[in-house]
């Protein structure tokens, strides 16, 4: 087991993601460290990206502003997103202040559960998982709709809140909080290193 | 699902609220068409207020909450957290502003104190408080009562830098001193510090403050702003240094940038060109000490 990750670091929960993968990573026996991406050139030697959570508006135009909408459209290895990175990999957003990236073939709904006080904690069942999740959904959003080469890992009443396409994986809450690593597991798993 | 199953208001959703702000900057406004110029600028989250601090300094009086008018008005423009201030200890103002739905409450000595001895007590409330904090005990009594995020108090409205510095030097400073210090020795600084002993014992395993800790109270260039990050601010509020500046939507635009990238100084250069007059600003060694928002509440 060896693979190189990257946290795309323009804002957001950059540190918890990097914590997150660094744990996964040494319980799957590789001593990696993860590394904050800025710049194009920082994803050239990368097998896998996190997109964390912040604030979906801010990180689209920072993405804009440092030349990386481009390279992130192209990267070839897998992508972990969590929150407002599941915003950003959506073909679509019912937002236009966000210019989403496209990797993944679905529409998004922006703060689909209004504001913080509507924010909350759940046990919620996730395909690949033998007992059900803590998510933490923090104003998160959610698919209103899957292409059919997506698969929906997990759903509740207003939408679909985990989902994988191939080596991509993205998720409405934050499993980067929680010090459940099971679903960085299971990314690890299917990015195949 | 059971409805039952859903939890609300945990101290996991407001902490993980103040961590998804990390690396961003939190601009004060004071109508909706400021609030959209932040957003537009790359914002996190906007502070809604009726005047911003270097306008309150001179309208005098006594500072209250905002007209919830104004507040809601603020909340339908736009699609970031908005967050608004109350006084220190004015717990009704705060649950009129959670009434409201505001995502975050700041408790502000900007405003004027309501209580004198007590602070709000912010565990009772559902969406996440942030306070102001001089010093490390300062900022882990916030802690213990309930605040989901510090941030330097600085001396807001004054467009000097110095006291936001002065205050994260502290804090920093002495979470560094507390590094090698036996459980013993952090229980004895925490009767000192006057904070809680468990909340010392775990600043000193984290090597920082265990909640997201911004920096406030003077800040109005991107040179500023990114100095507070390299002396460890996990972000930045700018109050008055926006939009009381030459070009507002520009320097959002360049402290947002210079915060991402606080520890690239060609970006820093690149964002602080041309951006035309920074706020006037204050020498706070002029202020009279009735005028000095920082020695309210402590």
């Amino acid at each position: 087991m060896d693979a190189r990750i990257g946290v795309l670091a323009l804002q957001g929960d950059v540190s918890e993601h990097i914590r997150a993968f660094e744990e996964a990573l040494r319980a799957a026996g590789c001593n990696s460290p993860v590394v904050p991406v800025k710049k194009p050139e920082d994803l050239a030697p990368l097998d896998a990206l996190a997109i964390p959570g912040g604030e979906s508006t801010t990180i689209s135009r920072l993405i804009e502003k440092n030349g990386m909408y481009q390279p992130l459209s192209e990267f070839e290895g897998g992508i972990f997103a969590t929150c407002a990175g599941m915003v950003l990999m959506a073909s679509e957003a019912d937002d236009p202040r966000v210019r989403t990236l496209g990797r993944m073939d679905m529409h998004v709904a922006r703060n689909a559960f209004g504001r913080q006080r509507e924010s909350h904690e759940v046990r919620l069942d996730v395909a690949g998982l033998d007992s059900p999740f803590p998510a933490v959904f923090i104003r998160a959003p959610v698919a209103t709709r899957v292409g059919s080469g997506v698969q929906a890992l997990g759903a509740i009443d207003r939408g679909i809140v985990a989902v994988r396409q191939g080596k991509h994986m993205a998720f409405s809450f934050h499993p980067e909080l929680v010090g459940d690593l099971r679903l960085h597991t299971l990314f690890l798993k299917h990015l195949g290193r | 699902m059971k409805l039952e199953e859903l939890r609300f208001g945990t101290e996991l959703l407001k902490r993980g609220f103040a961590s998804m702000q990390k690396g961003g900057v939190i601009m004060d406004v004071v109508d909706a068409e400021q609030a959209r110029i932040a957003e537009e600028a790359g914002a996190v989250a906007v502070m809604a207020l009726e005047r911003v601090p270097a306008d309150i300094r001179k309208a005098g009086g006594v500072a209250r909450m905002a007209d919830p008018e104004k507040i809601v008005e603020i909340m339908e423009a736009v699609s970031i957290p908005v967050m608004a201030k109350v006084r220190i200890g004015h717990f009704v103002e705060a649950q009129v502003l959670e009434a409201l739905g505001v995502d975050m409450i700041d408790e502000s000595e900007v405003l004027t104190p309501a209580d004198e001895q007590f602070h709000v007590d912010k565990s009772k409330f559902s969406i996440p408080f942030v306070c102001g904090a001089r010093d490390l005990g300062e900022a882990l009594r916030r802690i213990n009562e309930g605040a989901a995020m510090v941030r330097t108090k600085g001396e807001a409205g004054t467009g000097n830098v110095v006291e936001a510095v002065r205050h994260m030097r502290a804090i920093m400073g002495e979470i560094r001193a507390l590094q090698g210090r036996s459980t013993q020795e952090l229980i004895d600084r925490a009767r000192e510090i006057e904070a809680p002993a468990d909340l010392v014992i775990e600043s000193a395993k984290m090597g920082r403050l265990p909640v997201v800790n911004f920096s406030a109270g003077g800040i109005a260039t991107p040179a500023d702003a990114a100095m507070m990050m390299q002396l460890g601010a996990d972000g930045v509020f700018v109050g008055s240094g926006i939009f009381k500046s030459a070009n507002p939507q520009r320097m959002a635009r360049a402290i947002v940038e210079a915060v991402s990238h606080y520890d690239d100084p060609q970006v820093v250069a690149r964002v602080s060109r041309g951006l035309g007059e920074a706020m006037k600003g204050i020498d706070v060694h002029t202020l009279r000490e009735d005028e000095v928002l920082q020695y309210r509440g402590r």
